[in-house]
This record gives C-alpha cells, sequence and structure tokens, in this order.
C-alpha cells in the first residue's frame, strides 16, 4: 500500500514537473511569437512614420510667396456681377454720406410715397444732387408684376431719363415684388438695374449680388410709416408656456411654384400642438382648380385666428409663399413667435449685419416631416433667448417704414464708412439694445465707447502715433472714452451769472469725480474768462480745468440746442448736464455721477417730470408735479451718456428745428429719444429738502404758464414725429443705502443730503 | 412483476416508436419550413436592398507603406466642370445627412490609393497637410467607415496644391469615384488655387458639384452658404510661440516679398515720409539664394530676423499678389500683430462664423495712401480688443491643420443641423474677456399683470409660515404660493389647518432636506418672477411687496430684495469677509426674502457649477451668497436693495446665544465668499451705493397721495 502511495506520487510529481516544462515551454513559445509579431508591428509602424515624415509640404515658401507674374493676363471670359469696389463710386462720399430723394413726377405707389417721405425728411438727405452719395429714384419700383394693380409701368425708360442715373451708378433702388405668374422669376424687374444696389425683398442666394445688393422684408400697405408698435412680448416667461408649439394659418397654392411645401403642410397638422392649418379659398377661381383637400381644409382653417395663433404659439411656420419671401415674417417676429423658415436660399433681411441665428430657426423645405422634431428638441433657454431677440429686432428694424429704409441706408453708410476709413460698427452693436439706427457709425469703433461695452485690456505700448492736433471746434477727430469711465465732464449752460452759478461751480470744485468743466455761455452779454476753478481749502488737487464756449458765436441761432453741442470738448464719456444755477451740493454731484456709472444708458438726475394722457383735450398732458410715477429726468442735473447727446445732435431735423424754434423742450426731447432709444425710464435720485415752493424752478422763464403751454405741446409733436409716445414710467427713486435711516449720520457716506437747505 | 412491465413496455414501445417517427416527421418539417423561410427573408431582404446591415466596414487605412496602385485611362471620363451656381439648397443631397443623429454629420473617406497615369506618372503628390487633413478626419467624431451612410464624402486625392496635381488626371480620377454622382456631397480641399498668368480664385478642377473647402476664394468665385474658406496654411506661423514683448517697437510693419509694384511704390512713400512703417523687403545676397528668416529694410538694409520681427510690430501689412490669400497671414496672427488686410473682394478664412472685423483692419486697394491715417484713427480701446483677439483665435481656429480641418467640418455641421449651431459669442468672444452672456437682454419693464409667484421654504414653523401665508395674500401682485415642504420626516399639516386665502397655494413635499430646493425651476411657478422668501419674514407689508415687484420689473434680470449685505476685503487676513453692519454699500440681497427671474433658478439647478451646490447642501448654509454669486457672475450686474433697513431677525431671541452663533455663522459666511470667489476665479459680486425707495418716500406730501404708504415702518 505504502509502495503505491509513494509511486503514486512520484509519477505525481513528475507529472507535475511535466506540466511545469510544458506550460513554461509554451509561455517562451508564446513569448517569442508575441515578440516577434509586436516587432513586426513596430517595425511596420516606424516604417509608416517615416513616410509620414518623409511626406512633403503642400508647398514651398516660393509657391507660397509667388509674386503677380509678368505675363499678361488672359482677359476675363466672363462679364462680373457688380461689388462696391466695382460698381460704386466713393469719390462723391464725403464723411457724412448724404442721398438725394428725386422730385416726384409720374405715377407713385402710396407705399412707395411713404419711402420717399421718410427719406426726404431723414438726417440723410440732401437737396443738392452734387453733394450727394446716393440717389433715391422717385420711380416707382416696388412692384414689378404687371398683373398687380399696384406695378407701375414704363419704369425703365423713365429710369434711363434720370439726370444722374449713369446706368444706375450710386443709386438705390427698393423692389417688394418681383416676377410675375407662373413662374414669378426673380431677375424680371421690368428693368436692368445696371450698376444699381437693389434693395429687395425675396432675394435669393443665387441672384444676390453678395456684399452689394441688400435684402429687405416683405411688409404689408398697411405697415406703419413711422414708429410703429412696440413690442408685443415684454413678458419672458421660462419655459415658455405657450398654448401651441408651432403654427401656421395662410392661403395655400393648389399648384405651381413654390406649392409643395405648403400643400404637405397639414400631414403636420395635429389640431392641438401643431397648428398647420391652409386654404385653397383665394382669388378668382379657386373652385375650378381645388384638389380633393380643399373642403377639409377648409374646415380646419375656419376654426383658428390667425392673431390668437401668433400670440399663442411658440413657433411659427414662415413658409415661401409664390416668392421666398412673405408677410409671416415680419408678423410673427412682431408677435415675438421665432420664425422657423421653409424657404429655402432665401437670404434673410438685413442678413449682411442681423445675425439671424439669434432669432431664427431653419428647416429644410426637402425635410419637412422633420420639423415638428426639429421645434421639439429646442433647448428651452434657447427658446428664451430667440424669443427676446424677435422683439428687438423687431423694434429696432422692422416695426416701421422708416426703420426699414433707415436700415438700408445705414447698411450702405457703413460699407461707404468701411472704405474710407476701415471702421464699421460691431455685429454686436447691429444685434443688441439700442442697435445700429440707435448708435451713429461715425462716434466711435469700439462697444466699449457706447453705453453698453465692456472694456477689454490695453494693447501693449506702441510708438505713440504724433499728436493729434487740437480738435476744431465742430468737428470730433478723436475717439470718443469708454463707458463708464471714472470721471464726468460737467456741461453747464450758461445765460447769466448769478450767486447760484458761483455756488454750483464751488460745488463742483469739491466734487470728487469731476474731470472737466465745460461752460456753454448763451448770453448777448461777453463771456466770462475763465481758465480753472480753484478747489475748496485742504483739497491739494489740481485747479479743476474749465473751457468756456461762447454759444452765440460758434453756434449762431441755435438757441438752447446749442447746450450739448460742444462735445468735442467732452474727454469723458459721462456728461453732466447742468443748468448755470442747479442748487446742487458736491455730495449730489457725486452720487449721481455713481449711480450713473451703472446705469450709463439712462438719464440719471434729479429733476423729474411726469406725461399723462389728457382725455379731455385729447393729447398728451405735461406735468410737473409727480405723484407717485415719473417718466422724465430733466438734463437741467442730470447724467447722460456722451454717445446719447452726439446722436441728440444728429437727430432728426425736423424736430430739432422744433426745439430751435421754441427755444424750449431740448430736455423734453432728449428724454424722448433716450427713452425710445432705450426703451427704459430714466432714474431719478433722492433730494434734499428745500424750503420753497413745491416745485422749484431752475430758470425764470419757468414761471410763466405760456412756458408750460409750449412744453405741452411739444410733447405732442414728438410723439406725432415718433409715432407713438416714446416715454416709459417709473416709480421708483434710488437713495443713498443709509437715506434717512436712523443711525448716527457720522456713519452715512452721503450725509449733507438728507439736511433741509434754502 | 418485472416481465410484466416489460412486455407492457415492449407492447408500448411500438406504439411509443410509431409516435416518435411522427415526432420526427414533424420536427424535421419544422425545421424544414424554418430553413427556407429563413432563406427567403434573407434572398427577399438582399432584393428589398435592407439587410446590408449586416455588412462589416473596415475604417479606411491611412497606411501609406503599401498603397493600392490605380491607373487612370487615357480616355477616361472627366467630371463635370464646377457648378458656379451652386447653394446648399441645390446642390447638397440633405437626405443623405442625419445618420449620424440629429446634430451630426457623417464623413467618409475614400481608400488611400496611388493614381497614376497610363505612362506611370503619379497624378497627384500626397503632402504631409493633405495626409493630416484625412487622418483628422479619420479620427474625429464625424467619420464613418460606411460609406452608404455617409452625409459627406472625402476622396483622398491631394488638391491642396494647384501645381502639384494633374486637373486633367485629377478630374478623370474623380468621375472614377464610386460613389461620385457629380460630386454631390464631396468636399474638395484646396489651398493654393490657380497659377500664372491667371490666378484663378478658386482651384482649376472639374469638381462639379463637390463643396470646396479652399483659400483664396474672392466674392465671385465663392458660393455664398455653400463653400468653405479656409486659411493658407503657413507651416512658418506653427513655430511662432505666444511669448509677447513688453512693448511693441514699430506701428506698422510688411515683411511681404511679394507686394505688387505699384503698391510697393505707394507703401514706399509712406516709409520714405514717416517712421511710423517699417518696410522690409528681401536682402541681397552673393549667391541669388533668397534667405526665408531674413528680410532687410528697404532704405537702410537693415537686417530683421523672419518671423521675429513681426511680434514688434502692432499692425503688420498683408497685401494681395499674386494670390488673393498669403500665408503671412497666419504668421501675423501668431505673432499677435494686428493684421492690415489690403485685398479687394477677398473671401477671409471662415468668414461666415469668425468675425475678423475683431481680429483685423481691412484696407481698400485705392486707399493705402491713407494707410497712416487710418491705423491712427484706431482707438485705444479697439486695439486692446483686436490685440488680445488674436492669438486667441489662431489658437482656436488656425493654429494646425487638425485645427482647421475640424472648424470646417464644425461649420458644415452647422449647415446641415443649424440647431446645434453655437452663437456668435461662442465663437468670437473669448468669455476671459468678456464674460459669459446674460440670458436676459431685452430691456423692458416687465408686465405686472402676471404678477409673482411666492416661494416658500419651510421645515417645521408652522405657526409662522401661515402668519406669512396671511400677509402675502395680501399684496396685490401675487398670482400664487408655493411652499416647499423641506421636511421629510413631518408631514404637512391637513388642508383644513392651512388659512382660507383667495389665492392658489400648492404645497411640494421634497425627497432630501436640501437648501437648494428652494431654488428648483418648479414647473409650477409660471410666473417669471419669484418671489423667494424664509417662513419667518413677516415683518414685511403688502405695500412693500408689491413696491418690490415694481421695482424688480424695472430691473428683470436683477435680485430685487429687501435685507442686503455687502462683501469687503480684509487686509489682515487677505481674504473676503462677509459684513451685515448698517454699512453705505451692498453687494447682496439676501434670498430670505428677494425678488428674482425664474430662469436664475434654472441656472441655479443646472449651470451653477457643481462644485457650490454641493458645498451649499454640505454646509447647509450659503445658498443666497451663492445665488448672488451666481447672478452677478452671468450679468455683471450688482442686485438692488429695496427700502430701508428693516429688523429681520426675531427680536425675542436671548442676546447671549445670538452674539456666539452670530460669530460662527458670520464666519462660515466669509468662508463661503472666499470658496466662491475661488471657484469663479474672480470676485463676481459688485458693490453699489444706493437703494430703491418710493418716488414719495419721506417726501413733503404735496397733495398727491402716496402710492405705497405703508414703506419702512418698524
Amino acid at each position: 500500500m505504502l509502495r503505491q502511495k509513494r509511486f503514486n506520487e512520484i509519477t505525481l510529481k513528475f507529472a507535475m514537473q511535466a506540466k511545469k516544462r510544458y506550460i513554461l515551454l509554451l509561455f517562451s513559445c508564446s513569448l517569442i511569437i508575441y515578440g516577434y509579431l509586436s516587432g513586426f508591428r513596430l517595425k511596420t509602424e516606424l516604417a509608416q512614420k517615416i513616410r509620414r515624415e518623409q511626406l512633403p509640404s503642400f508647398a514651398t515658401l516660393e509657391e507660397l510667396y509667388e509674386a503677380p507674374s509678368r505675363q499678361k493676363r488672359s482677359p476675363h471670359a466672363t462679364v462680373k456681377s457688380c461689388r462696391m469696389e466695382t460698381c460704386f463710386d466713393f469719390s462723391k462720399c464725403g464723411d457724412e454720406p448724404k442721398v438725394y430723394v428725386y422730385p416726384t413726377d409720374g405715377p407713385v405707389s402710396a407705399t412707395y410715397r411713404k419711402v420717399l417721405s421718410v427719406l426726404r425728411e431723414s438726417r440723410y438727405a440732401t437737396r443738392d444732387p452734387n453733394e450727394a452719395c446716393l440717389f433715391l429714384p422717385a420711380v416707382d419700383t416696388l412692384d414689378a408684376d404687371p398683373l398687380s394693380p399696384e406695378h407701375i409701368p414704363d419704369v425703365a425708360q423713365r429710369l434711363s431719363r434720370l439726370p444722374h442715373w449713369k446706368n444706375g451708378r450710386n443709386h438705390i433702388i427698393f423692389n417688394l415684388y418681383a416676377g410675375t405668374w407662373p413662374d414669378y422669376a426673380e431677375n424680371a424687374l421690368g428693368f436692368d438695374p445696371g450698376d444699381a444696389i437693389l434693395a429687395r425683398a425675396s432675394a435669393s442666394e443665387t441672384i444676390f449680388r453678395d456684399g452689394f445688393d441688400i435684402s429687405l422684408p416683405l411688409f404689408h400697405k398697411e405697415h406703419p410709416e413711422r414708429g410703429g408698435a412696440a413690442p408685443a412680448a415684454t413678458a419672458n416667461p421660462f419655459p415658455a408656456p405657450k398654448r401651441h408649439l408651432l403654427a401656421f394659418k395662410g392661403k395655400r397654392y393648389v399648384h405651381g411654384i413654390g406649392s409643395e411645401t405648403r400643400n404637405s403642410l397639414w400631414h403636420l397638422h395635429d389640431g392641438n400642438n401643431l397648428i398647420l392649418v391652409t386654404t385653397c379659398r383665394h382669388g378668382k377661381s379657386w373652385k375650378d382648380l381645388r384638389d380633393e383637400r380643399c373642403d377639409e381644409d377648409n374646415r380646419e382653417y375656419d376654426k383658428f385666428d390667425y392673431e390668437q395663433l401668433l400670440a399663442n404659439s411658440t413657433f411659427c411656420l414662415v413658409a415661401r409663399g409664390r416668392r421666398l419671401g412673405s408677410y409671416r415674417f415680419l408678423e410673427a417676429l412682431a408677435a415675438g413667435c421665432v420664425p422657423v423658415l421653409l424657404s429655402n436660399g432665401w437670404r434673410l433681411p438685413f442678413d449682411e449685419r442681423i445675425d439671424w441665428r439669434r432669432a431664427v430657426i431653419w428647416a429644410d423645405e426637402r425635410l419637412l416631416l422633420q420639423v415638428p422634431e426639429l421645434v421639439r428638441s429646442v433647448p428651452p433657454e434657447r427658446i428664451l433667448a430667440l424669443r427676446q431677440q424677435t422683439q428687438l429686432l423687431w423694434q429696432q428694424y422692422f416695426s416701421s417704414i422708416e426703420k426699414i429704409v433707415f436700415t438700408t441706408v445705414e447698411l450702405l453708410f457703413e460699407r461707404i464708412l468701411a472704405h474710407r476709413s476701415s471702421k464699421q460698427r460691431e455685429a454686436l452693436i447691429w444685434n443688441a439694445s439700442p442697435g445700429a439706427l440707435g448708435t451713429l457709425a461715425t462716434y466711435g469703433d469700439s462697444r466699449a465707447h457706447y453705453p453698453m461695452g465692456v472694456a477689454v485690456p490695453m494693447a501693449p505700448p506702441a510708438p505713440a502715433p504724433p499728436p493729434i492736433p487740437l480738435p476744431v471746434p465742430s468737428v470730433p477727430s478723436i475717439a470718443p472714452p469708454p463707458t463708464p469711465g471714472d470721471t464726468y465732464t460737467a456741461l453747464l449752460y450758461v445765460q447769466a451769472t448769478s450767486p447760484a452759478l458761483h455756488k454750483l461751480l464751488a460745488n463742483i470744485a469739491s466734487s470728487e469725480y469731476c474731470e472737466k468743466v465745460v461752460l456753454v455761455w448763451d448770453s448777448e452779454r461777453a463771456a466770462p474768462t475763465l481758465k480753472s476753478l480753484a478747489r475748496m481749502a485742504g483739497d491739494d488737487r489740481e485747479p479743476l480745468p474749465v473751457v468756456v464756449i461762447d454759444a452765440t458765436t460758434h453756434y449762431p441761432g441755435e438757441g438752447v440746442s446749442a447746450r450739448w453741442q460742444p462735445l468735442w470738448a467732452v474727454p469723458t464719456a459721462a456728461v453732466f448736464s447742468l443748468d448755470g444755477d442747479a442748487p446742487l451740493l458736491a455730495e449730489e454731484l457725486d452720487f449721481a455721477f455713481r449711480v450713473w456709472q451703472h446705469f450709463p444708458e439712462r438719464i440719471v438726475g434729479y429733476p423729474a417730470r411726469s406725461h399723462y394722457w389728457d382725455e379731455a383735450k385729447d393729447a398728451w398732458g405735461y406735468s410737473s408735479r409727480w405723484g407717485g410715477a415719473y417718466s422724465m429726468v430733466l438734463p437741467g442735473a442730470a447724467l447722460v451718456h456722451r454717445a446719447a447727446l452726439a446722436l441728440y445732435g444728429a437727430g432728426a431735423p425736423a424736430l430739432r428745428l422744433a426745439v430751435r424754434r421754441a427755444r424750449n423742450c431740448e430736455d423734453i426731447l432728449l428724454n424722448c429719444l433716450v427713452a425710445h432709444l432705450t426703451r427704459r425710464p430714466p432714474l431719478k435720485l433722492a433730494q434734499r429738502r428745500r424750503y420753497k415752493p413745491p416745485h422749484h424752478k431752475y430758470r425764470s422763464s419757468w414761471s410763466d404758464p405760456e412756458h408750460f403751454v409750449q412744453r405741452q405741446s411739444c410733447l405732442n409733436t414728438f410723439a406725432t414725429a415718433w409715432g407713438y409716445m416714446p416715454l416709459l414710467r417709473s416709480v421708483l427713486r434710488l437713495d443713498p443705502i443709509l437715506f434717512k435711516d436712523p443711525v448716527s449720520t457720522l456713519r452715512k457716506k452721503y450725509r449733507k443730503m438728507e439736511l433741509v437747505t434754502s | 412483476m418485472a416481465t410484466e412491465t416489460l412486455l407492457k413496455t415492449n407492447k408500448h414501445s411500438k406504439y411509443i416508436s410509431y409516435r416518435k417517427i411522427l415526432y420526427h416527421r414533424f420536427f424535421v418539417g419544422l425545421l424544414l419550413f424554418i430553413v427556407v423561410s429563413l432563406v427567403f427573408t434573407v434572398l427577399f431582404n438582399i432584393y428589398a436592398g435592407s439587410s446590408p446591415r449586416t455588412e462589416i466596414y473596415e475604417p479606411v487605412s491611412l497606411d501609406l507603406v503599401s498603397l493600392q496602385v490605380t491607373k487612370i485611362k487615357i480616355n477616361a471620363p472627366y467630371s463635370a466642370p464646377r457648378y458656379t451656381n451652386c447653394t446648399y439648397w441645390s446642390c447638397f443631397n440633405v437626405y443623405k445627412c442625419g445618420r449620424g443623429g440629429h446634430d451630426k454629420i457623417t464623413i467618409y473617406i475614400y481608400p488611400l490609393r496611388e493614381y497614376r497615369t497610363e505612362e506611370d506618372r503619379l497624378i497627384s503628390q500626397l503632402s504631409k497637410e493633405f495626409y493630416e487633413i484625412l487622418d483628422t478626419i479619420r479620427h474625429s467624431k464625424y467619420y464613418t467607415a460606411n460609406p452608404e451612410e455617409a452625409c459627406l464624402l472625402v476622396p483622398s486625392i491631394d488638391t491642396l496644391n494647384q501645381n502639384t496635381f494633374s486637373s486633367k488626371h485629377v478630374s478623370q480620377a474623380l468621375q472614377s469615384l464610386q460613389y461620385w454622382n457629380n460630386g454631390e456631397n464631396h468636399l474638395i480641399f484646396n489651398m493654393l488655387p490657380g497659377g500664372a498668368p491667371n490666378y484663378e480664385t478658386v482651384v482649376d478642377l472639374n469638381t462639379s458639384k463637390a463643396i470646396i473647402a479652399g483659400s483664396g476664394f474672392n466674392t465671385w468665385t465663392f458660393r455664398y452658404g455653400f463653400d468653405i474658406s479656409i486659411p493658407l496654411y503657413s507651416d512658418v506661423a506653427r513655430g511662432i510661440d505666444n511669448t509677447q514683448p513688453e512693448q511693441k517697437n514699430f506701428l506698422i510693419i510688411s515683411t511681404q516679398q511679394n507686394i505688387p509694384e505699384d503698391y510697393l511704390a505707394e507703401l514706399q512713400n509712406i516709409a520714405s515720409s514717416s517712421n511710423d512703417l517699417l518696410l522690409l523687403g528681401n536682402c541681397k545676397t552673393e549667391s541669388n539664394r533668397i534667405d526665408h528668416t531674413k528680410r532687410c529694410e528697404y532704405t537702410t538694409g537693415r537686417i530683421f530676423n523672419y518671423p521675429d520681427i513681426l511680434k514688434e510690430g502692432m499692425f503688420c501689412l498683408v497685401v494681395r499678389s499674386a494670390r488673393l490669400t498669403q500665408s503671412v497671414l497666419m504668421d501675423i496672427l501668431a505673432s499677435q500683430c494686428i493684421p492690415i488686410i489690403i485685398a479687394d473682394t477677398i473671401v477671409l478664412p471662415f468668414n461666415s462664423h469668425v468675425d475678423w472685423h475683431r481680429l483685423s483692419l481691412y484696407l481698400p486697394e485705392d486707399n493705402i495712401k491713407n494707410l497712416l491715417r487710418i491705423v491712427h484713427s484706431v482707438s485705444k480701446e479697439r486695439r486692446g480688443e483686436l490685440y488680445w483677439q488674436l492669438r486667441w483665435v489662431y489658437e482656436r481656429y488656425f493654429a494646425t491643420i487638425e485645427k482647421i480641418t475640424l472648424t470646417t467640418l464644425e461649420i458644415l455641421n452647422e449647415k446641415v443641423f443649424p440647431l446645434a449651431a453655437r452663437m456668435y459669442e461662442d465663437w468670437n468672444m473669448p468669455e476671459h474677456l468678456y464674460g459669459p452672456v446674460n440670458p436676459l437682454f431685452l430691456p423692458v419693464t416687465a408686465p405686472k399683470s402676471p404678477g409673482f409667484t411666492a416661494v416658500i421654504l419651510t421645515y417645521d414653523r408652522v405657526d409662522s409660515l401661515f402668519t406669512l401665508i396671511k400677509k402675502l395674500v395680501r399684496t396685490p401682485s401675487l398670482t400664487k404660493i408655493l411652499v416647499v415642504w423641506n421636511n421629510q420626516k413631518k408631514p404637512p399639516p391637513p388642508s383644513s389647518d392651512w388659512p382660507v386665502i383667495n389665492k392658489p397655494l400648492k404645497v411640494i413635499r421634497t425627497k432630501e432636506n436640501k437648501l437648494s430646493n428652494r431654488f428648483y425651476p418648479y414647473d409650477e411657478i409660471e410666473t417669471e418672477c419669484q418671489l423667494t422668501i424664509d417662513d419667518d419674514i413677516i415683518m414685511l407689508t403688502p405695500d412693500e411687496l408689491e413696491f418690490g415687484f415694481d421695482v424688480w420689473r424695472e430691473f428683470p434680470d436683477r435680485i430685487v430684495g429687501f435685507p442686503s449685505r455687502l462683501h469687503v476685503w480684509d487686509n489682515v487676513t487677505s481674504s473676503w469677509k462677509y459684513h451685515s453692519e448698517w454699512t453705505n454699500q451692498i453687494s447682496m440681497v439676501l434670498t430670505g426674502a428677494a425678488f428674482h427671474h425664474k430662469i436664475w433658478s434654472w441656472y441655479y439647478t443646472y449651470k451653477m457649477p457643481v462644485e457650490i451646490r454641493t458645498w451649499v447642501d454640505d454646509h447647509f448654509n450659503c445658498e443666497d451668497i451663492a445665488m448672488n454669486f451666481l447672478v452677478a457672475n452671468v450679468t455683471r450686474k450688482p442686485p438692488i436693495k429695496v427700502t430701508p433697513r428693516k429688523k429681520f431677525k426675531c427680536p425675542e431671541c436671548t442676546n447671549t446665544e445670538m452674539l456666539s452663533a452670530d460669530a460662527r455663522h458670520m464666519s462660515q459666511r466669509s468662508a463661503c465668499i472666499n470658496k466662491f470667489t475661488k471657484i469663479y476665479g474672480h470676485m463676481a459680486l459688485k458693490a453699489v451705493e444706493f437703494r430703491a425707495d418710493p418716488l414719495q418716500y419721506r417726501e413733503t406730501n404735496s397733495g398727491v397721495p402716496q402710492l405705497y404708504p405703508d414703506i419702512g415702518s418698524l
């Protein structure tokens, strides 16, 4: 037994040894194979790498630095379409390009009459064709469809007869409808535009002369001439709680160009989330042309109200009609309904500068059935942004014919400016508030110059350009200062010296943030000679520099409008506009500036006024006795951004004329202008209490009732000119943090403001 | 017994075997049926063409060692010439896309081949750069090995340089591609188009309907919305590092050797009369070889090293020459010198997405004489903006072939899937310079009619909660009350116990007792404005709340609230300190009683750094500071405090306990401020010196009734 066991053990051991050996053998074998294989791979990899390294560069330096050959270029076989560089004469355009509108002779549609009139009354217009850079023919080219009642015939002949036509060079031609039934060809304008710039609706990518033509939105005959409705969708609920997701209500064409898209919409209609209803009930002979779906479509169509759909839907389908553009686009924008485009190849309005990615969603006509999925996949925060942008763009560029025409002109002027001085407004200025119509193209070259931008760190120093010669009055050649800055300039408007003026000047001198005083002297008497203001005793700063500008010699006949003209002398973005006798303390000046730094786009100041609708007179009323709300802060003692004042100076000539005639109301006009641009009310600050009559008068003329009536009529003039009342009300007042709090005055920074003085 | 059973089984077995056969037959029949039907299905599927899913596609091999040679026959058909009127809508087959999901295109690369003519000449020289392009696509997220599901197809024939391929033969090779289909959805890369003497601005090749990603386009040859303009890659630029001199020694530098003669004459004119322009050209050497690493000044012959000299310039010139685009543009960008581009009708690289106005000056060719005037008129703000943009853009989009390729693909992807598109700010505004984008950018006064929703966070203080609810409902603009019941151990009181009110009230029970629950964007909040309020804030009057709401309407993107706090820098500990004394400034309003837009709750829950949210929930504190940081960081605006200071602490609490608890509380709050500042990388809070009061607050009553009479009473 025992032996047997031992034998067993031995064999087992032997077997185990054999096993080990085999395993070892197997292991080493596999190692060798592995090593061989990996070595092979390494080798191929190495070879691969070497081959990669050996590949030549795509071009030698000689090829990259190739100079133009001396061989003759062969003449171009094809005629190239127009570009600004080839078809536009820049030499006629100065620093302030002007538009000449031809006098009207001949039939003109109502819409085109509006186009002509807004441009004629704008600040872009000139009456002298010799100083004009752009020309607008008074020939109605809006509707080129001979079947349309608005169509004006013989356009081609009348255009060529224009005295400055020259094959259309430097001319703008507006066109809303091109082509006619059945093919609606885009280039069927009825005339040859030649070198003229075409501002046209429904432009397609293929026909558009990129960087030369301008794409317009299609607008109704009823589109307001000026002003226009304020944005409808001011609420920004999140996520948007709309009843419908996507809506469309419109005609469909049973056959012919552009009919496929609308004809297939019924596939998507679900009666609840997606409302896509069409009708073929239009035109004279719809019953003859109708197809089998017509009756059912009409039934669904009548269930929904268009306005209601626009208001209650998150997205609105903007499907092409016969032409690429449709009225729906502007209607959707106005309603704050995010447009979903079904119009392949359409160049969107003003897409040269407007970034439509922020406001619309592109769908593809070829992928119609994917539209529901597309709109469902838009995340809620994107919807919020899209919606806000529709309102922004609608309000800034589209809500009236005036805005559409002005935007066209601004686009062109910016091209001219870019050509002359390599400057143009940033994309973000165009696509944010207050937009291109709310800023002057020539004002600055950085967003930091406007009351909206963030200043970026400076570039490292470079050799300084030679000092710019001292600015001459009226030509602001230096770049404006960035917003908001650490100091302000006091811009005083003085008609007579008085003890109040001396007191104010002393207070300005002890203000912490004042950098310079500009005193506009508007009086028959000789201007005082003042170079600087001495500081208070114990204040070791340099004396405050003062510039006195005699308005009667510099700006004769301007009257009160002259008070904001000398901006060339203002080196800061913050302008403290003051009446000569404004009773402000240094503390109040400083507090106002500290607040304004946070709201550079608004008027921030002390004297507040209000407007109200006077039912009895059916007109706007002006009130200095505000109750719980105010809508104006008078720039007799208020901070305003320099850019806003520059815009005031370049504003509508008719309104400024009204101010000049009235020798009054410049403050109301400024308030209207700023409110119109920013859509924000001004800000009133806390004020000392005074032992004075309840409404203190800054100017003696204010006590006379006629003055008051005049201001009332101004208000109404401005409201008519803008087409709506731009002023907005506010109920709040900004006070220093511890204002009148029950705490020791020693702890308060602004303590004198609480004292009652005379 | 046993035999009996045996017999039985025997007897049975006959029967059983018969059944077995039956079974057998049945199963064989079934099997046959299944096999036949399977065969039929497969056959049917093959005929219907829907089965090749079973095929396995190998990713394209970019092996260079053993390239397969393909001969192009001399009479092989040519591809059709370039369609000059192509648009995305007319030449691009969108039905091929969408297989990679709803936000991603798919790209196929043809196998790498060596194409040779019948005389055995290479028809195109494969270059390092083109290989890198293919390699990048191959490893990008867009790549697919399956040509059937590809949205874009890239022929692997090098067409980067017009001089290194035979236009005729490549056209034949393209036509021979298996999926060419008149160039539909194909992508052709090119960097140096045209040759002497015409120097066409688009690659001279029969590309049919293919998309061209090329450099050197002018506005006539570039098909808007279809082609993609890419930069002309420069190997020199790759070697330029991002160091910058403290000071720039030259205002304008021109280093280009190939400036056309008439423009050079104009520039020499400027250089001779002004020190602002350093005009450099080739150095004269004894041998006729040009040293590309040296440049010499025209007038004095001073020698400079290229490209090092570019870093010394504030502005650098790029002038059109034989071709519109010049590779020196990339050298200039990499050197952080602001380019002045002189090339009319040029289409700049990635112009549809990269805003070149933010990183260059564009000078029309007939305006060269005004060069100095234009450069001098650039304000220092713009100069700073341009300067800091350059290297950022260069490194993001232009630095390597890989980045150029990926940017090209991304632009194509955005065209096909516009919803996946990034916004202008993402493409062009470095966040370290301009900060994040405010989601509430429309300047409006929010409408009054929707009112606001009060969100009350409560644990178990039922009495105080009920008092608060009864007070709240007297505020006219209150629309709804939402009680967030944060106590999991105890259910909220039964509905019969709740005060009877005329506004809707809803109780939400949370799963965890977390402070962040108060900032969850509940679906029940249907108004844009929400009032976050603690259950013990019972001292606010309806007038104060209504006024607070009216103030919020005017500043809808800010937090508008009642109790305020300040952060101050402590020089001793060199850290931030939380301050709750009477101060002349405020930088936070506590969300114990504050109005804000609902979007901020959404931001708090989904967009705020997770680190902050976990910190808040771990410490059970500072959710209000986190909210103030969040809003101030996104909007760069301070909050607004309304109405005078009130006592917000409970008056009956004993003083000694309060003090110690207060000290601990304060140090914890300070720690929060320091922590959040570190996470954001900067102090996001902003301090202001003003608060909002009603217009008539503490004014002599001039006969007009007060709009908000009950304000500030203690």
